[in-house]
Order: structure tokens, then sequence, then C-alpha cells
């Protein structure tokens, strides 16, 4: 588990959505630009990152009910997007690192990742 | 109580506004919160086919204090094989569809996951419904 203010520190990054959410925690992380693997695999309050910034990503991390986005690579999404995370009272952050980076730092740190349950296994 | 919205085909913007309104509302009438998400989820799965695959459609959820029951309709193209749609990774999305996140073929197995009743009605040419149920244990 780690705060979202650590997962800030820890990637440098820019809170741009949700800035007084930062106490909130991620239990556990997962790595996607591919929305229909986070429906399938991701449970509550796992924090994504992703190199996706299209309104779909909010949309999935909504209804997931995931603690938060971090966009990678410094790509920023665009204001409306934005928008539907605060409307969705999602938080967003912006990182420099890449996706293999940011999963790195975060996984040293001791963020585990989101235990997947294959789909056939219920 | 029943909600209907409607989804617009193709029009990926809005994408989602249907669930997340659905969502909504099951919060305020007091539906378990575990129950919510996999209604969520579930509905979103539906809405995103009838946006991709079937140039929209409506979405109905009938809500009681022990049961929701969602519907999505369209009266796209169908489905010829329903067995191979609902195998894991099968997909005829196109590419625009999965650089956006979505085609991984792993939506319909994802509704009846979510759910505790899945069923599917499709007839080709004709369009599909999906009725898929949820108790509130
Ligand atoms: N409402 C629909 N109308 C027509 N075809 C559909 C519909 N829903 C699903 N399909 C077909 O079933 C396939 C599998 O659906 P799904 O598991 O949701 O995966 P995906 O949407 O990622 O392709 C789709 O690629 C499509 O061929
Ligand atoms: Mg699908």
């Amino acid at each position: 588990m780690l705060k979202l203010s650590e997962v800030q520190r820890a990637l440098e990054a820019r809170s741009i959505v949700g800035e007084d959410k930062l106490d909130r925690e991620a239990e556990s992380a997962f790595g996607a630009d591919l929305m229909s693997d986070v429906l399938a695999f991701t449970r509550k309050k796992t924090l994504l990152l992703t190199g996706l910034t299209n309104v779909q990503v909010i949309r999935t991390a909504d209804v997931s009910e995931l603690s938060a986005i971090v966009f990678v690579r410094g790509k920023m999404p665009g204001t409306e997007i934005l928008q539907v995370a605060k409307n969705c009272d999602i938080p967003v952050l912006l990182t420099k690192y890449t996706m293999f980076e940011a999963c790195g730092i975060l996984y040293k740190l001791g963020l585990p990742a989101c235990p997947v349950k294959e789909l056939k296994d219920e | 109580m029943e909600i209907k919205c409607e989804v617009p085909g193709n029009d990926f913007d809005r994408a989602g506004e249907a669930s997340a309104s659905i969502k909504k509302a099951l919060q305020r009438l007091g539906v378990p919160a575990d129950i919510v998400r996999r209604v969520a989820i579930g509905t979103y799965e539906g809405e995103m086919n009838a946006l991709i695959h079937a140039g929209g459609g409506v979405i109905k959820a009938e809500i009681t204090s022990n049961l929701t029951i969602i519907t999505v309709k369209d009266k796209g193209p169908g489905i010829a094989d329903v067995q191979q749609a609902m195998k894991e990774g099968f997909s005829t999305a196109p590419d625009y569809v999965r650089a956006m996140g979505f085609g991984a073929g792993m939506g319909l197995p994802n509704m009846m996951k979510c759910s505790d009743k899945f069923s599917i009605n499709t007839v080709v040419n004709k369009g599909t419904k999906i009725t898929m149920r949820f108790e509130h244990k």
C-alpha cells in the first residue's frame, strides 16, 4: 500500500487533478494501455499507469473504482479529459518517466502488482 | 425504478456516459458498493460493444431493492457465431478501436463474469440484446 503523495514524490510527478486527495491509498498497481485488460483484471483501489490519454481511460478508472491514474512519459491529456476526471473524482498524476521506469520505481518502493485473476479461474 | 440511456454510435468522446449515470443512480439508491462496481463494469463493456460494433443502442437499468437487471439492445449487424464471440481474445474490432484501448476480445467474457446471470439474444442483420442480472446479496 502506498499513499498517492508517496507515489507523486517517487515519480517526481505533477498532480493535475485531485491535489487535495493525495492522502488516498493505492493498494496495488497495474500498467496498461489496453483498457479491456484493466476492466477484466483489476481490483478496486488499484493505481493505473498508462500511456493512453483518451477519455476512456477516465471512464475505465471510474467504473473500476481505481485509486488514481498516472500518465507516463510526460503525456498530457486534453482539458476536456481532465474535466471528466474531476467530475468522477479521480486523481491524475503526470510523470516524465516511461512506463517501465515508473512501474520499476513503484515496485521497488513495495507497491505490489494488482493480483490478476484469470477470467476462467472463476 | 427504471433508467433508459441512449448510446450514440461511434461517438468515443461520449462513450461511458450511460454507464456512469447508471452507476451514480445505484449509489444513490444505496446498492452495495461491490455490486455497483460489477454492474458498472458490465454495463460499460456492453455500452462499448453497442457503440463499436452496432452503431449505438439503448441501455435499460431496472432496479429493485434486491435486484438490478441491465439490458443492452442494439439494431446492429448481430453476431453470427455467439460461441466464438464469447471466447476470450476473439475480436473483430478494427485497428483504430484497438489504438483506443479496446478490442481485446475480453468484453463479453467479462460481462458474463461480472453478472450473476448473463444472456445474449442475437439475430444477424437485426440486432443484439444482452441481459445481465445482478442480485444485491
Ligand atoms: N453488440 C454487438 N453487435 C455485433 N457484434 C458484437 C456485439 N458485441 C460483440 N460483438 C462481436 O463479438 C466480438 C467479441 O466481443 P467482445 O468480447 O466484447 O470483444 P471486443 O469488443 O474487444 O471485440 C466483437 O469483436 C464483435 O465481433
Ligand atoms: Mg467489447
